[in-house]
């Protein structure tokens, strides 16, 4: 059998019917297409979280707060009021850990800040000298909180540059710097001192936005708390990093007067830990979406059959013609198999392409990084191919079966 | 060449059995010009469909070339199809919006003929037929008697040892027919060996020989004595 010649008629027959072949493409069209850039936008995200958690700083573990016991009555974890700067200063200070190298106690809020005629609500973050290089944060003008400032509960405040943009407007576009102005919080006036460097980032997770005030002016003149909402750790080397999570739990077990870990008032978290915490959520989303396209490639898959199964009856003559002819059923059946195939797989092309397009446009509105996978790409032709031979398969066997003189006399 | 005995063949719709042939014997020598006659249900569709090896018969033998096509499966009743039998339908059956080339290309396709020879044999059967200059005309642009003129090309494309005419002037005017006829006959005058199946008479004349069927029983098998000579019909 010449395959050339087949591949022609099939290309020829469905030339003939374009809106019909137009219409059951489009199924495999919106299925691939939608697979594809769900595929991406879901890995993307993925990504972009990675980044920005890594950007936190690396060797970096995160002590908070648990849920806090009184009376038997459990509180929301996180909410609790356990962990103190005390705690902070014995893990640095405490002869039995070897694993530790800086500790940045903190305690934030969410604060509405005055600047003027602007104002903005956000972070408010109260942190010690040790912030800068536990969580990799540097200023691009004017100076951090000094160990000054935390001694003497001054009132000065350093701006992420987002929040910066928000209070006192562009640089280039006219806006005055930050630096030396004052600033508004909860009725209180503080000066800035500094601006950090851009960490990027948007949406829930925007490392700009925050105001950053010391540590003992938050708890003290701020919120009137004297317990922190978390405890930054900087751990010596990567390899040691369990050794210190048990160190660190340890310690704050004894000094909480705690004898189980499992009664523990606080959890230690390591990056790992939060990346794979991350990782598996936007995971879930993306399974979750590709699932939905997915069943949306099924009744695309559908729609083709129930095409071919009208062109198998529409074109029983011919059939017939082409047995009379001495067309054997393997050709009868690979000229509608590959019918079917044509069209899902031209189909796939186009929403690969069609997929793509929509991964870059949406990444590129949404501030997202554009990750292109090839292994999904690859995937969806595959997919595509199989799903006209899965769903052309029955069609093209009903035609291959149509005994010849049946099929001759069918008007 | 065509050899059938006790050709049977049994239908069954629901309860009743019918009996669309029942033991018939005879035939046909290689070069022959044999027309199978008789009135509409005496059987000869389905002495058709044996002969053109679209069907097996329920028992009986039916050799054709020596081989006993009533054992085949339907892959190699496909080949015996496309090998040794050219068929001519009365509804010419040619692919629509196909040109006549592509037309009698088909069997040779089926039949793995290479591309250069199956173009070049499918000229040479269109301009047989005077259809040289029709060769790109798709079965909408042709005629009746054209189409059924591509319909004989396309039967000869494999030279095949019968040429099987079911009815082939039946959807034909008059003046066309003769012309399907007087190929038919040329063909016969050059060796191949033509079936005409037909109920009637004017066209079972044309043929040598005369086979007639009532209610599935072969009635008479005689030789035309008062053939008409095609090739003095003028229109």
């Amino acid at each position: 059998m010449d395959y050339q010649e087949l591949v022609l008629e099939s290309f020829s027959t469905l030339a003939l019917n374009k809106v019909r072949t137009g219409l059951a493409m489009l199924g495999v069209v919106i299925g691939i297409g939608s697979v594809i850039a769900l595929v991406s936008l879901g890995q993307a995200s993925q990504r972009l979280i990675e980044d920005q958690i890594k950007t936190l700083g690396s060797n970096l573990l995160t002590v908070s707060p648990g849920a806090q016991r009184s009376g038997g009555i459990r509180g929301a974890a996180g909410g609790g009021q356990t962990l103190t700067y005390d705690d902070a200063k014995a893990i640095i200070t405490s002869p039995q850990i070897t694993t530790v190298k800086k500790v940045s106690p903190e305690y934030s809020g969410r604060e509405q800040i005055v600047a003027g005629r602007n104002n903005t609500n956000t972070q408010v973050v109260g942190v010690t000298p040790e912030y800068t290089e536990v969580r990799n944060t540097g200023v691009s003008s004017g100076f951090f909180i000094s160990q000054q400032n935390l001694d003497g509960m001054s009132k000065v405040a350093v701006l992420g540059p987002q929040t910066a943009l928000d209070l006192f407007g562009p640089p280039a576009g006219g806006g005055v710097d930050p630096v030396g102005k004052d600033i508004r919080i909860k009725g209180l006036t503080f000066r800035v001192v500094g601006i950090t460097v851009s960490k990027g980032g948007s949406g829930f997770m925007n490392l700009d936005d925050r105001v950053f005030v010391p540590l003992t002016t938050a708890q003290k003149q701020l919120f009137g708390v004297d317990y922190l909402s978390s405890i930054s750790i900087e751990v010596v080397n990567q390899d040691v990093m369990v050794e210190a999570q048990n160190q660190v739990g340890y310690l704050l077990l004894e000094r909480h007067k705690l004898k189980d870990p499992a009664q523990a008032d606080f959890s230690i978290m390591s990056q790992a830990d939060i990346i794979g915490t991350a990782t598996e959520v936007t995971g879930t989303f993306t399974t979750l979406l590709s699932g939905i396209a997915a069943i949306s490639l099924m009744v695309g898959g559908i729609g083709i059959m129930n095409i071919m199964l009208v062109t198998v009856t529409e074109r029983t003559r011919e059939i017939g013609l082409r047995k009379a002819l001495g067309a054997k059923k393997k050709i009868v059946n690979a000229q509608f198999l590959l019918e079917a195939v044509m069209v899902t797989f031209v189909g796939g092309l186009i929403g690969v392409v069609l997929g793509v397009g929509v991964a870059y446009a949406l990444s590129r509105s949404m501030g997202l990084p554009f990750a292109l996978s090839v292994p999904s790409i690859l995937l969806a032709f595959g997919v595509s191919a199989a799903i006209g031979v899965l769903f052309g398969w029955y069609p093209a066997q009903k035609a291959a079966n149509l005994a010849p003189i049946e099929a001759l006399r069918y008007e | 060449m065509i050899r059938v005995s006790h050709l049977t063949k049994t239908y069954k719709t629901g309860e009743i059995e019918v009996r669309a042939l029942d033991d018939v014997s005879f035939e046909v020598k290689k070069g022959e010009f044999v027309a199978i006659m008789g009135p509409s249900g005496s059987g000869k569709s389905t002495l058709m469909h044996l002969l053109g090896a679209l069907d097996i018969p329920t028992s009986g033998k039916y050799f054709l070339d020596g081989k006993n096509v009533a054992d085949l499966d339907d892959d190699q009743l496909a080949e015996i199809r496309n090998e040794k039998i050219g068929f001519v339908f009365q509804a010419y059956n040619l692919l629509p919006r196909t040109t006549a080339l592509k037309n009698v290309m088909v069997p040779m396709i089926y039949g793995d003929v290479p591309r250069e020879e199956r173009t070049k044999k499918a000229r040479k059967y269109l301009e047989m037929v005077d259809l040289g200059d029709r060769l790109y005309h798709t079965s909408s642009q042709l005629s009746g008697g054209e189409q059924q003129r591509v319909a004989i090309a396309r039967a000869l494309s494999m030279n095949p040892s019968i040429l099987l005419a079911d009815e082939p002037t039946g959807n034909i005017a008059t003046n066309q027919a003769v012309e399907i006829m007087k190929i038919l006959d040329g063909l016969n005058q050059k060796g191949h060996t033509v079936v005409v199946i037909t109920h009637e008479n004017e066209i079972a004349e044309c043929t040598k020989r005369i086979i007639y069927l009532r209610d599935g029983k072969l009635e008479k098998d005689e030789m035309n004595k008062h053939r008409r000579e095609l090739s003095k019909i003028t229109l």
